[in-house]
């Protein structure tokens, strides 16, 4: 592996040494539409250290990928304009950093991996060509070592017989093997921190447990921050060591992975686990969350989850819950945060 | 690929001797006498007549004609003119002038259509958006005559920037630009258009997202990813195009004075020269089919996901 350019991007001038690896603080972000201005994301807070995995949960719209989008700097603007907050690599804040100095951090600071790899993959281009031109554009490397290194990335994500994959274009993979070679694309300037956003959504149940090991055996072995951003818990379960909860552009809860699934600290977490099926209450009818996620361009007043909500109360109704510090790094934006971990 | 283009070619017979065989029936069976006029103001002799009957085989029936007529054409003899001009020298010195504004006017529908196309794609609406739309459908909506006669005054006549006419042959470079820009125009009005469709469609897409995501500059981004996405479709319009201007340009030819093959046929038309026409005719046929067969196949290596086999 080489580390060379890793190394150079800690004596970058803007970074602080024992920073966070990424930071993200108070983030808000809007969608300026003709239909009016939709608040995407409302303060949203979370950290990633090297070698840790935050889950980022939570239904479509609720801003979780835009809030990856807006790290990696490939958020569309306009319409979207980032109104507050930081973003911060080794403290580093890339908000205020200069274009040139974003485009470096891209790929080899922090690296993404999208849902669909077949729409995320370019069609005319080979998997090879795709992973040779940022060796070839950002290391400076030959054709010739670029190639043998895409060749080694692709066995590194065990894809069989790489020397004649780089060779063949990605309609010519399958499902699970094109998720491998995106995956591989992004590992090509060993970043320190790779962004998951719903990478096995759009595979089979099987292909999806094997890509997540693979991620997972990826990390621990290079040590990076891991950003999995998904709909499913049953995927986080496995794989993460801190949930973020997400819902209408807030973080509801943040908390370590074990302690959210022992006990929720918010009814949407509650109403999320209580909508997994299980097994031993097969026959007794799938519990679900009534109600639809609120338009952004309408968030109700007060806590926006309240019209969904079983518990809700009229403080819900008015006021805007400030997040509760229930235990060192679990938060929860509930007024009844604390009731609900007592145990009613 | 190889099968495929065996095959496609496999094709071009039949079609090539429907074509032809249209063209020979309806270029022999044109009303009028082949003679009138031929002789000055007197009727033909009858030794005349019977002489050139024998030559053209025009007593034969028209299937025997055509036979003899294609047999001769397919050894490389396009046969003579009435006044004894060998067609296939004609064709030989026209050609060259019909390819050279050809590929000029396929240069500047190319260039200018495809930077305006990328320019509008890329910069969505606005003031230069509209000022190309507007345009472009002025010029679509321009017959060739008018832009031809227009910049051949006030470019030729009024401002005196280029030659009126370009009789020389073979036509010298310079002076196809104004022309070129002519019979380019139209289609670099579409290639403009097609551009500008094709490149505000992708530009959104996932892998232009992607290679943004990999540190890819904009430049690169833009000119090689997003690019060679969205010029699939231009350059396969630009490959037909191409078929098309080598057919020759009957008006801007003619316009310009250009002795082009559009010239040839035009002139052949007048003067009831049948051997010309047919001559002409085929030789543009061929060029027509197997300029739409490398179009196919370009199409094939431009998008990898189309396979032929």
């Amino acid at each position: 592996m080489t580390t060379t350019q890793s190394e150079v991007d800690f004596e970058e001038p803007g970074q602080v040494p024992g920073a966070p690896l990424l930071e993200v603080d108070d983030l808000f972000v809007e969608f300026r539409t003709r239909d009016g201005v939709a608040k995407v994301l409302n303060g949203v807070s979370y950290r990633v250290e090297p070698g840790e995995t935050l889950a980022v949960l939570g239904e479509s719209g609720s801003g979780k990928s835009v809030t990856a989008q807006t790290i990696m700097g490939i958020l569309d603007m306009p319409p979207g304009f980032i109104t507050g907050g930081e973003i911060r690599f080794h403290g580093e804040n890339l908000l205020k950093a200069s274009a040139r100095r974003r485009r470096e951090v891209r790929g080899s600071g922090i690296a993404m991996i999208f849902q669909d790899a077949l729409s995320a993959l370019n069609p005319v281009f080979t998997v090879g060509f795709q992973i040779e031109e940022q060796l070839r554009l950002r290391r400076g490397m030959s054709r010739k070592d670029a190639r043998k290194r895409a060749v080694e990335l692709l066995d590194q994500v065990k894809i069989p017989n790489a020397k004649g994959r780089v060779r063949q274009y990605p309609h010519e993979f399958s499902g699970g093997m094109r998720q491998r070679a995106m995956i591989a694309m992004s590992l090509a300037l060993d970043p320190e921190m790779l962004i998951a956003d719903e990478p096995t959504t759009a595979l089979d149940v099987t292909v999806q447990a094997q890509i997540m090991d693979l991620l997972k055996d990826i990390q621990v072995e290079r040590n990076m921050g891991l950003i999995l951003i998904t709909h499913d818990l049953g995927v986080v379960a496995e794989v993460a060591d801190r949930i973020a909860v997400m819902y209408a552009g807030r973080i509801v809860e943040q908390s370590l992975a074990r302690d959210l699934y022992r006990k929720p600290g918010h009814p949407y977490t509650q109403g999320l686990l209580d909508s997994l099926p299980r097994l031993d209450l097969k026959g007794t009818e799938l519990r679900t969350i009534k109600g639809l996620p609120p338009s952004l361009l309408n968030v109700p007043k007060g806590c926006p989850f309240n019209p969904r909500c079983p518990r809700v109360q009229d403080i819900c109704k008015t006021e805007v819950p400030p997040q509760h510090r229930l235990a060192p790094g679990r938060l929860s934006a509930c007024h009844f945060a604390e009731e609900l971990i007592s145990g009613d | 690929m190889g099968r495929y283009v065996l095959r496609r070619l496999l094709q071009l017979i039949p079609v090539f001797i429907g074509t032809t065989f249209l063209i020979y029936w309806l270029v022999w069976s044109l009303p009028g006498d082949a003679f009138a006029g031929k002789c000055g103001d007197r009727p033909c002799p009858d030794a005349y007549v019977q002489a050139m009957m024998d030559k053209f085989n025009l007593g034969d029936p028209l299937v025997v004609q055509y036979g003899k007529y294609m047999l001769n054409v397919l050894q490389g003899n396009f046969g003579e003119t009435f006044r004894g001009l060998d067609v296939g020298e004609l064709i030989g010195d026209a050609y060259p002038n019909t390819i050279r504004l050809a590929l000029v006017a396929l240069a500047i529908e190319a260039v200018i259509g495809l930077a305006a196309g990328v320019l509008t794609g890329l910069r969505g609406r606005g003031f230069l958006d509209n000022l190309v739309l507007v345009s472009t459908l002025f010029l679509i909506s321009l017959p060739v005559f008018v832009t031809g006669f227009v910049l051949q005054i006030t470019l030729g006549f009024e401002l005196k920037w280029i030659k009126t006419t370009v009789s020389a042959s073979p036509a010298p470079w310079e002076h196809l630009i104004v022309p070129g820009f002519v019979l380019g125009s139209l289609s670099m009005a579409y290639v403009t258009r097609l551009t500008r469709t094709s490149i505000a469609e992708n530009k959104r897409a996932d892998y232009v997202r992607t290679a943004t995501a990999k540190g890819l500059r904009q430049r690169r981004v833009v000119g090689v990813h997003l690019l060679r996405n969205s010029a699939i479709p231009v350059v396969t319009f630009l490959g037909t195009d191409l078929g098309a201007l080598m057919g020759g340009a009957i008006v801007t030819e003619g316009i310009f004075d250009i002795k082009g093959i559009g010239s040839l046929v035009y002139d052949g038309i007048i003067g009831k020269e049948g051997v010309t026409v047919t001559g002409v005719v085929t030789l543009l046929v061929m060029v027509y089919l197997l300029s739409n067969l490398l179009v196919d196949l370009l199409y094939a290596v431009l998008d990898p996901r189309i396979r032929y086999d």
